[in-house]
Parts: structure tokens; sequence; C-alpha cells
């Protein structure tokens, strides 16, 4: 018989080596979260998954789970803190709902929606980020681009050539591609790669398919993240878990 | 003289009244007017006081974008701007739409046509038609037909849904939905969603006709009035089909002279620039467009259901085509020139667009797979639709990395911009010229603009191209300082 910790009340078991976020997710518990990624070392950098563990704030997906830990998620006091992240993610960048492609699949609006985020509460930043439309197959809107890293991680551990990179520091940062001329037609991505399944909004696109999946069809049209990641995450401990928020819908 | 109230020859007297903001129409406008001590009126003009800008900030978008982000100029008729994109968009990657895709598309036209000339006749323009135009201000809206004639208001309220609910099972949202792409549509109609259409369809055809009913008696109780009010001459243009028919999907360009004069007759809109051209002037975000042939002073036009159901060989549905005649034929064509024929002919096209969606809900070809083709990709789209208030031009320039780097809009309130101001100063030579000003007069001045049905919101996008005026007064209003920028960006600093 596992170890258990308390998450909201609720008894967690786990195995050893799981995250507090793996575990949950594998025992059928939803922790909002937008930078985790099952198939990926931990990042910890969007703090949406931030819980209190004995009444102090830390990241789950990083935080690793310890029998007779007290924690908790889902309280007023960490949704809110969730919701001025989103919103401050939302004021960062050009996020443009209404026309952008992604809409109904992107996992920023998932949890923006979730979250109960009504309005976006801080001054658009509105920053110039030309998009790069360079490769024939493959479009970079950098406009929603959330730095989490995903695409960095997976074209680096998965597919091994290093597209991605996070280059300036503090709120100048922002997302490049490794080439010379700092385009995506001068890497070797592929639309096979990982790096292109992982984006969790509008940034890494398939050329020329915008808006052919209709709206209801779309991942977040008929049920919020919550319910899906509640719904879809594997029951069993032991295999690191997986849940629908971290899946690409296509 | 067309322009014989657009500019007063000595303005610095007279005395000015606005008429701000312009209520009951789609967007945000305002009239103003200068009379003389004696209220005689020397100016008027329709001045449309908001900007859009999309012309500016589709460039450099993705192409395929342009559908969804563009409708989002309008939140009353989108679909037309969905459309005109997406026909401008199947040029640009050289599709021939499948039955299915054009059939379906046709559908959600029609049933926008359906839902926005339903809510112009009823929600916007009962409370002047049923009342009077210089009736209690108090009662003349929405709340006092609903209070009056409630049978007409619920008749109104459940056509517009009808219309929206097509929109919503062909485009995935009844406002701003995402139905077509680039090439077709994304989604088919089921049978189900057929059959959820198809059993309100004849009341919806019967309600429409019945609308045209109340167009008509409206002219039979107020001859006089509505045959003469806001009257005056206009070149018209339209598309119409290769048999000469109506058609508010696709078909070529017809414009006539006030005279019917035929000065172009199915010219492929592909190449509208070499017909149409725009005129800027100082005091108005909306341009001017004009009949090239005919040069900018005499060149203005009307477009929309007035010069449709005019122009038109013949309408293709049996209903619409008997009320077409009717209303050709009404008082020895008088209505038919009509400014307030123009909610006569809405009518006849809303009945026309319920009697379409009849027809296309017993199309198999609704339920088809083949939703998409491609060919040759090109670098230049235009798209032109009938919207509901008139013609809708769409033009882009894309890339060969896929971004949008030009667009042009000729939106249908647009191409009505010189009719609509012409209306307004017949109106008050008529009406106001040496009259002591009330509500219900001025209010006359908004019944024309109303018959035109104008969406001023999605008519003012040419970012960088309009003259602006910015004037720097002190304490007691004398002015320090003032700059313009004239109509080709040029600055001018008048006070060095």
């Amino acid at each position: 018989m596992s170890d258990t910790f308390q998450l909201d009340g609720a008894a967690v078991p786990f195995e050893p080596g799981q995250t507090v976020m793996q575990a949950a997710l594998a025992a059928g518990h939803y922790i909002p979260h937008l930078c985790y990624h099952p198939e990926f070392k931990p990042h910890g950098s969007c703090k949406l998954c931030t819980i209190k563990v004995n009444g102090r704030t830390t990241a789950s997906c990083t935080m690793p789970a310890e029998a007779g830990l007290s924690v908790e998620s889902d309280i007023e006091e960490l949704n809110a803190l969730r919701r001025t992240l989103v919103q401050m993610l939302f004021a960062e960048g050009n996020h443009f709902c209404p026309s952008c492609e992604k809409s109904g699949n992107c996992v920023l609006q998932a949890l923006g929606y979730d979250l109960e985020v009504h309005a976006t509460g801080f001054r658009h930043l509105y920053p110039d980020r030309p998009i790069d439309a360079s490769h024939p197959d493959i479009l970079l809107d950098f406009n929603r681009c959330v730095l989490c890293e995903l695409c960095v991680r997976a074209s680096s551990e998965v597919d091994g050539k290093n597209v991605f990179a996070l280059a300036g520091r503090g709120i100048t940062k922002h997302l490049i591609v490794n080439s010379e001329s700092g385009l995506l037609k001068d890497t070797d991505i592929a639309l096979t790669d990982k790096a292109m399944e992982v984006c969790p909004v509008g940034v890494i696109l398939k050329k020329r398919v915008g808006f052919s999946q209709p709206i209801g069809e779309r991942r977040y049209d008929q049920r919020p993240i919550s319910a899906q990641a509640l719904d879809d995450a594997p029951r069993q401990t032991g295999t690191g878990g997986s849940c629908a928020a971290c899946e690409d819908p296509s | 003289m067309t322009d014989s109230l657009e500019t007063a020859a000595h303005p610095e007297n007279l005395r000015r009244v606005a008429i701000d903001p312009v209520s009951r129409v789609e967007g945000h406008g305002k009239v103003t007017l200068l009379l003389d001590e004696n209220d005689r009126v020397h100016q008027v003009r329709l001045h449309i006081v908001e900007f859009r800008g999309f012309e500016k900030f589709i460039q450099g978008r993705p192409y395929w974008e342009a559908p969804v982000m563009v409708q989002r100029l309008c939140g009353i008729c989108p679909v037309s701007h969905h459309l005109a994109a997406s026909k401008a968009m199947d040029m640009i990657v050289g599709a021939t739409l499948t039955p299915t895709a054009e059939k379906v598309r046709r559908l959600m036209h029609y049933g926008q046509m359906l839902q926005s000339h339903a809510l112009h006749f009823f929600h916007l323009c009962s409370p002047d038609l049923l009342f009077g135009f210089d009736s209690d201000v108090a009662k003349r809206n929405i709340v006092g037909i609903v209070a009056a004639y409630p049978d007409i208001a619920k008749q109104g309220v459940l056509l517009r849904k009808f219309g929206q609910e097509v929109i919503r099972i062909t485009a995935g949202k009844r406002v701003h939905g995402t139905g077509s792409i680039p090439g077709g549509v994304n989604k088919n109609v089921s049978i189900e969603e057929r059959d959820y259409l198809l059993k309100d369809i004849e009341q919806i055809v019967t309600w429409s006709q019945e609308s045209v009913g109340i167009a008509r008696k409206l002219f039979e109780q107020n001859l006089d009035l509505y045959n003469n009010f806001g009257r005056f001459k206009a070149h018209t243009l339209n598309m119409v089909r290769a048999d000469g028919a109506m058609d508010l999907y696709h078909g070529g360009l017809r414009a006539r002279d006030m005279d019917g004069k035929t000065l172009f007759d199915h010219y492929d809109y592909g190449h509208y620039w070499d017909v149409i051209f725009e005129d800027v002037k100082p005091w108005s975000y909306m341009k001017f467009p004009f009949l090239r042939s005919l040069g900018p002073e005499t060149g203005w036009y009307r477009v929309g259901p007035l010069s449709r159901v005019t122009q038109c060989d013949f309408i293709p549905t049996p209903l619409a085509e008997a009320e077409r005649k009717a209303f050709m034929a009404f008082d020895n064509g008088k209505a038919a020139g009509a400014t307030l024929g123009f909610h006569w002919a809405r009518m006849i096209e809303m009945l026309h667009a319920a009697e379409q969606i009849r027809e296309l809900l017993l199309d198999p070809d609704l339920q088809g797979n083949e939703l998409v083709s491609k060919g040759v990709r090109q670098e230049r789209g235009v798209g032109v639709i009938e919207a509901p208030r008139g013609t809708l031009i769409h033009h882009y320039k894309v890339d060969d990395n896929d971004q949008i780097v030009r667009c042009n809009l000729i939106v249908s309130t647009t191409h009505n911009n010189q009719a609509m101001n012409e209306a307004i100063r017949q109106v008050a030579r008529q009406f106001i010229d040496g009259k002591k000003l009330t509500e219900g007069l001025l209010n006359h001045i908004e019944v024309a603009i109303r018959a035109f049905d104008p969406c001023l919101s999605c008519a003012t996008h040419a970012l960088g191209k309009m003259p602006l005026e910015v004037e720097l007064l002190d304490a007691e209003g004398a002015r320090v300082d003032m700059m313009t920028r004239n109509t080709s960006g040029a600055l001018c600093d008048f006070a060095n």
C-alpha cells in the first residue's frame, strides 16, 4: 500500500519520486497548470499550479510528494492568485481570442474561462512582436507566447534540434528562433516534430489549416479544462500521469 | 446641384445644430446643420465619428485569419464580411467551391439577410413608421412598439431569431462564427439541424410575406409622404446573376445611371477598381466611392435593397417575385424611386431570403462531405457579396509567406455615403428649411438616414489616409495652434 498525503481534505496516494502534481492527476484531482507537461521535466515557471503545503506556497509540479503533507489547492485564496496570473499573461502579450485560430483549443483561454477571469485586470502592454511566416509550412505568432518553454524543451529534449530558445531578461524576455537569420525557415524544424505539438497557446501553428475545426468540436467547447482533466487523467498511480490539459488537441 | 448644402458659403455667422448621436442605426454618426437667423438651412452633413481601421491592422496577418478577424468590425452583419473575405480567399487558394460548400455558405447568407432585415425593420424603424416621424418621442422606440403592437413586435423578434439560428447552424455561433474558410466551409448541415430549421420555415415565410404587406400598407396610407420624403434621383450599383436575376451571394456588377441607362453590366468584380474609385473628404472618416466613368462630383450612387429590387430583371423565388412586380407597378412606379421605398424593398428581400432558405433546406447537398477545395495559389483576391445594406467589396493581396500585405474594404454603407447625405439634404429642404426646429422635425433627418439601414461602424477603415485637423485653444477659446494632415498624409503646422 502506497503512502498518502491530504489534498483539499482528500487522501491522495503516491509512489516514491512523484511530485504532488503527478500524484494528484493520477488520482483524478485537477490542479490548474500551464507549463507542466507529463513528458517533460517540471519547469515550475508559470506558477499556476501553486499550492499551499503545510501553510507555505510552492509549485505543485516541482514539490515532491511526501507522506502526511497537508496540501491546499482549490481554495479561493489560491484561485484568486491564479486569476491574477492569467490576467497578467493576457495583458503581457497580444491575445485576441476573437480572431485566434487556437481559440477553443487554447490552454490559456480555457484556464481563463475555468478560473472565471472576466476581465484582463491590467493595462495591456501591447508588445510589438512581428510574426515569423518565413517557413513554408509553419507560422510563428510570437504575440501569444506565454514563455512556458514547452517548445524549447520539446525541440531540445525530444527532437534534438534546439530550434527555440528564450532571450532577454525580465519584461523583455522573449522567444527566439535559433538560426543565424533568426527566421524559422533557416532551421530544420519539421511538421512531425514534438515542438509542433506542445504549444499550449497559438504560437506554433501549422499553416493553412486554421479554423478548419468547427465551433462545437474544439477541445474546450463542451467541457471546461478542469472537467476534462478529471475525466481523462489515468487513475493508476506510478505512471507519472497524464491529463487532457497536457495533450495537443490535433 | 447634388452638393448644394454640403458646404455653406459663409459658415461664420450661422447657428450650428447637431443630432449627436444619430440613434437607432448601427454604429456612431452625427448630423450637423448650419442655419441662419431665419432658420434657413445652409449646410447639412452626415459625419461618421468613429474609426475602425481594419484595413490597416489586418496587414501582416495570415490570410486564413481574414474571414474570422474582419467580421469583427460588425456585430449586426458579420456574416457578410465573413463571406466576402472568404470569397476573396477562395481566389487566393485558387478554389472552385464544392456544391456543399457553396450551399452551406448561401444558407448562412440568407439567414443573415433575414435576421438583419428583420432587426432593421422591426426593431429600428417600426417606431417611426407605425407611430409617425414626429410622434411622442417617449413612445417612439421598440418598447413602445411592444406595448402598442405586440404581435408585430413578437413577429420581428422571432424572424430575427430564426435567421440567427440559421447562422448558428452554418457558422457555429449566432454572431461571429467560423464556418466559412478559404476554399469552402468547415461543416455541413446535419439531418437533425436541417429538420430543426424546417419545422419553423413555413411560419417564417408566412410572416415575411405579411411583413411585405405592412410595408405596402404604410405607402397606401401615406402615399404622398412616403413617395416624396427625401426623394432624389441616383445612379445605382448592385450584383446580378448571369441571367439578370437577383443573386445576393454571387454574380456580376450592374450599374445604371439615374435615368435607367446601363453604365456597365455583368462586370467581373475581380477588377472593380476599373469602374469604382474612392474619394476622401476632410469632414468625415468615411470615404466617398464614385463610378469612374462619371467622376467624383456626379458619379456617386446608391446600393442596397432599393437598388437590388428595382434593378434586377427578376427575383428567382415566386412569392418575392410577385411582390417585386407589385412594388415596381405601385403608383406608376413612384414607390420604386422613393427613399422610403427602401423599407418595402427590404421586406421583399427578407421574403426572398426566407424562400431561399426553404429551398436550400430541402437540398441534399447540404449533407455532403466534400467541404473544401483548392487550386493554384494566387496573389490577389477580391470577394464581393450583396450584404443586407448593399454591395460589399473585400480586396486582399497576399505575399509568398501567406501574409496579407494589402487590404481594401468598400463597405455597403460607404457606397451609400453621398446618397445618404443627399437624402438628408432633401429632407432639410422639405421639412426643416425656414421652420422652427423641434425634436420631431429633426427626427425626419434620422428617418431618412435609417431608410438606408447604415452600418457606420463597418464603414471607416482608411487608417493613414484620412485628413485630420487638430486645434489648440486657449482658455478663452481662441486658437493658439492648429495642425492638419492632408489626404496624402502630409502634416502642416499652421502656426509656423
